[in-house]
């Protein structure tokens, strides 16, 4: 049981929300309080737009433990467009195949379960492929 | 009908309307001749075309913040200001534990709001609506936000089986004068009627047969519909657009008929052939649909349905805002547009109906 851990990655878990540096203006993701690029203090609250593309992808087969009912399904790297790079799974594919560069948006969907059906629902940020605006 | 005078219709002391609205439509559609296909040879007269089905990481708590976040696009507002937010549905993924406070967390709203979950079969959106647009009219909040969005799921092989979709809509309420939308008034109609439930623990849905359709469906929408036509001296031909509960495509066709709407009307916010009862979200989600092609000064009846029974209507009018913020959001035609159709196995596998242990 990780509920503790949990509720304290809800923030950036939930909405992207991660940090930016006021003294050189670089956004973190996952936030870490230090800024990378500076290496000042970096503490500031910063809603990411959840916009990027991918960077790279793989498919998993084999998944973890606490994994399988989602099998198989797309892992990726994605590079936000304020930046940073995160791991997340990319969902709503549907038949659409996925690409280098393909524009994705983030969403809030159910991760996986804590233990088995009894325990609570983990919910956290994964991306798709960014819905086209069709309707006139 | 005689008794009815303006005392019964809802009308907040400050005007109210809609600020932002936001839809959403799981990505993938079961057609209606799969079911056929798999439990009666093909046999079957088919109530819609298909139906939407959420992927295996959906739920009402994932699409309500997805409608959520849509909302907040187009009130452009900070979610800070937000002192409500409910979300109405008969499909909440916990038993106990609120979806509206994981909603209200995922779009910045907490930690000085109201969360609650409502619950009213197919109106516990419009309830919640209404309910928000008290708190609003009363000065007791600026904003509030009211969320219908369901998983609705059927006995396999159940008549419903074939239409309980997935998908609804979230509705910031404002004050009038900021509003994309006026709300006229609203009336609702509720009676201690069995025509459909779920008991604790049970997974699908019972219906009681004979009293689906008059004793419940029409007489409560008729009822409501022209209690607050009556009330606000109106009549169908004053509305650019109308929209009822849509369980099947016949139901709401039938009950505009009854009421004077043409098809014309009825045709924009009528999505139920292409995604399903969508339960809670099923009237709001036509709405969603009219304000997207809606023009300034229109007026739109709006009626819902929950079984159990009752239906709440609203007489909307259309503002000069709509123009600028229906853009900054997807449209509802938009998700609609997205779709990968599924078999039955598939759809049983993202609908947990293949046991793993
Ligand atoms: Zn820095």
């Amino acid at each position: 049981m990780e509920i503790s851990r949990h509720w304290r990655l809800r923030k950036q878990r939930y909405a992207l929300v991660g940090e930016v540096c006021p003294h050189c203006e670089a956004k973190l993701f996952p936030p870490r309080d230090i800024c990378p690029e500076c290496g000042q203090e970096a503490r500031t609250l910063y809603q990411f737009s959840g916009r990027g593309e991918v960077y790279s992808y793989t498919t998993v087969y084999e998944p973890p433990a606490g994994y399988e009912e989602n099998a198989p399904y797309t892992v990726a790297l994605i590079k936000l467009e304020e930046g940073p790079i995160v791991t997340a799974q990319l969902t709503d594919l549907g038949d659409q195949p996925v690409e280098i560069g393909t524009p994705v948006e983030m969403v809030t969907r159910r991760l996986r379960q804590d233990g088995d059906e009894r325990g609570m629902i983990v919910y956290g940020y994964k991306f798709r492929p960014a819905l086209a605006r069709v309707a006139a | 009908m005689n008794d009815v005078n303006n005392n019964l219709l809802l009308k907040p002391v400050n005007p109210v309307g809609i600020v932002g609205y936001g839809a959403y439509v799981p990505r993938y559609r079961l057609p209606a001749s799969e079911v056929a296909r798999v439990w009666t040879n093909g046999q079957t007269a088919l109530p819609i075309k298909e139906k939407s089905v959420p992927g295996l990481d959906e739920d009402v708590a994932t699409m309500s913040i997805e409608a959520a976040r849509n909302a907040m696009s187009r009130a452009n507002i900070s979610p800070a200001e937000l002192r409500a937010v409910w979300v109405g549905s008969e499909s909440h993924p916990y038993a106990v534990k609120p979806t509206s406070t994981l909603v209200a967390e995922a779009i910045g709203a907490v930690p000085n709001v109201q969360a609650a979950d409502w619950q009213f079969a197919c109106k516990a959106g419009t309830e919640a609506m209404v309910a928000a647009i008290g708190f609003v009219g009363s000065g007791m909040a600026r904003y509030a936000m009211a969320i219908g969005m369901d998983t609705a799921q059927g006995r396999p092989g159940d008549a419903l089986e074939y239409t309980a979709g997935a998908g609804g809509a979230a509705f910031v309420l404002g004050p009038a004068d900021e509003s994309l939308a006026i709300i006229d008034a609203t009336y609702s109609f509720v009676t201690d009627t069995p025509d459909f439930w779920r008991r604790a623990y049970a997974k699908y849905p019972e219906h009681g047969q004979r009293f689906t359709g008059e004793p419940a469906y029409f007489k409560h929408i008729m009822e409501a519909a022209q209690a607050l036509m009556e009330a606000t001296h109106t009549s169908a031909a004053d509305y650019k657009y109308a929209v009822f509960h849509q369980p099947n495509t016949k139901f709401p066709q039938r009950v505009a008929s009854m009421l004077g709407f043409t098809k014309e009307q009825i045709a924009a916010g009528l999505l139920v052939p292409v995604i399903g009862n969508t339960y809670a979200g099923a009237a709001i989600i036509g709405l969603t649909a009219i304000l997207d092609i809606a023009e300034p000064g229109d007026r739109v009846l709006m009626v819902s349905f929950g079984s159990g029974a009752g239906s709440d209507a609203f007489a909307i009018t259309v503002a000069d805002a709509i123009r600028e913020r229906r853009d900054r959001a997807p449209r509802t035609q938009d998700y609609i547009a997205r779709r990968t159709l599924i078999d039955y196995a598939t759809y049983a596998r993202y609908r947990g109906k293949i046991t793993m242990k």
